[in-house]
């Protein structure tokens, strides 16, 4: 398959990045899409250019750091998948495809497609956590009963991989359905109910002050989510937060 | 008033503001339906509302009070998101996971400001005027010939139905948006979905009938 790549180039925070072409060719529709990008970077870099700079780890959905906008989409055009995870099959012989970094204010470009997600790790230590004494007197997790449907839906808020697509979605580069997911995963549950008052005053404060935009339930996020974390998530943080701002 | 510097709060205040004028949209519709139905009974309740007390001078200045809010508070809003993204992108296909109407509710809401404007001048700055600044006597049978007669030009009764065809974008995703801002996610979320998108096509509808009814009705 031949392609077109319109890739965003950008030297680093300070300097002004552009859109550069290059040509790919030989692209097989069961390449990864990262695996796409490794096979574009050993070729400039054979022709002694600088290859391009793309965040990457796990390569298998977990971790979250191959955030790319790929064709006006976070993680391209499949649904609930990552960067990683996406195939080449989803694209045709001949396409031009357009891959920009994750843009928010809160989200400053680092170098060409790598950009700085700091802000996210900054909200969950805000109270993304509980406090348990662990000093001896640790009670087992398992001896305190969790309804079953309150203990689904924390493990599936848990699911946030914090890859920033929600905010990279959103026209408002909203940052509501990663907090929204890292409150509910502890509101939910009975050991995360003790700080939950502190928690979503303390991260909706953080979030703010990051400068991500408000939520205006355009439901973008809920859809580019390549985990699938559900809106409901949101309704949850708002109804802990006015609950939590008239306890005082 | 540290609450409203948050964005929860700004986006609950938002909501309330928002389902305050739905609230007050029904009843304005429930009036004006009335001139298609019985221009009597049109003429008895728009006499109350404009000369009642309680009306005048309680409800009408927080009605301003609430559209005057809203609006300030959603140009707030959408300066702050336009702010957290400087730098657009060059490919954006919003279009893809969101509807029209979510993402451009500034745009309606724009529209639904200017048709205030062109509406305060029909009708409420020349009321104010007939009441107030020329002591015109009580006269209850004037309101219905007044609401025909502003309908005659058939440019104000198009843009009268454009603004409700505005109003109806606007509705169809904040009023079910304001319960989520407000927290509302239940096993009823649904049925209250579907209520609210049939209010936000029956209402402006019904408003573009009354305009259409009232221009064609006094050329036949």
């Amino acid at each position: 398959m031949k392609l077109t790549l319109k890739i965003w180039r950008q030297k680093n925070s300070q300097t002004k990045g552009e859109l550069k072409t290059y040509p790919i060719d030989g692209v097989e529709g069961d390449m990864s899409f990262l695996e796409m990008l490794d096979v574009l970077n050993e070729g400039l870099i054979n022709k002694g250019e600088e290859p391009v700079v793309f965040d990457h780890d796990c390569r298998e959905g977990i971790c979250g750091s191959c955030s790319l906008q790929i064709n006006g989409e976070p993680h391209g055009p499949d649904r609930l998948v990552t960067t990683c995870q996406l195939h080449m099959r989803m694209f045709n012989d001949g396409d031009t495809i357009v891959i920009e970094p994750f843009r928010a204010k809160a989200f400053p470009v680092i170098k060409d497609l790598v950009v700085d997600r700091s802000a996210f790790d900054r909200i969950q230590q805000a109270g993304g956590y509980i406090s348990v004494n662990t000093s001896g007197n640790t009670i087992d997790a398992n001896t305190i009963p969790v309804n079953k449907h309150d203990a689904d839906e924390s493990f599936n808020a848990a699911t946030c991989i914090g890859c920033g697509a929600c905010v990279a979605a959103c026209k408002n580069a909203s940052a509501m359905l990663f907090t929204s997911a890292k409150v509910s995963q502890f509101a939910l549950l009975p050991q995360g109910r003790i700080e939950a008052t502190e928690r979503v005053l303390n991260m909706v404060a953080q979030m703010d002050k990051e400068g991500f935009g408000n939520c205006s339930n355009t439901g973008a996020c809920e859809i580019e989510c390549p985990k699938g974390i559900s809106l409901e998530n949101i309704a949850r943080m708002n109804r802990e937060y006015l609950s939590a701002s008239l306890k005082g | 008033m540290a609450i409203l510097s948050s964005s929860i709060a700004r986006k609950v205040a938002m909501a309330l503001s928002g389902l305050f004028l739905v609230f007050f949209l029904a009843q304005h519709f429930t009036i004006n339906i009335t001139s298609v139905i019985d221009p009597d009974t049109f003429n008895s309740w728009s006499h109350f509302m404009g000369h009642n007390i309680l009306v005048q001078f309680v409800l009408q200045p927080v009605l301003i009070f609430g559209v005057v809010f809203h609006f300030i508070m959603g140009i707030i809003l959408e300066i702050r998101n336009n702010n957290a993204r400087q730098i657009s992108y060059k490919s954006f296909k919003g279009h893809k996971n969101s509807t029209w109407a979510s993402r451009n509710m500034i745009i309606s809401g724009a529209v639904i400001l200017a048709f205030l404007g062109l509406h305060f001048y029909d009708f409420w700055f020349p009321e104010i005027v007939h009441k107030y600044v020329e002591s015109n006597p009580l006269d209850a049978t004037r309101y219905y010939p007044e609401l025909v007669h502003k309908f005659e030009s058939p440019i104000r009764t198009g843009l009268y139905c454009l603004a409700f065809v505005l109003l109806a974008l606007h509705l169809w995703h904040g009023f079910s948006s304001s319960f989520q801002s407000m927290g509302w996610s239940n096993k009823y979320s649904r049925g209250l979905r579907a209520f609210t998108q049939f209010y936000a096509i029956f209402i402006p509808l019904g408003f573009i009938f009354i305009a259409l009814y009232l221009h064609f009705n006094q050329i036949h």
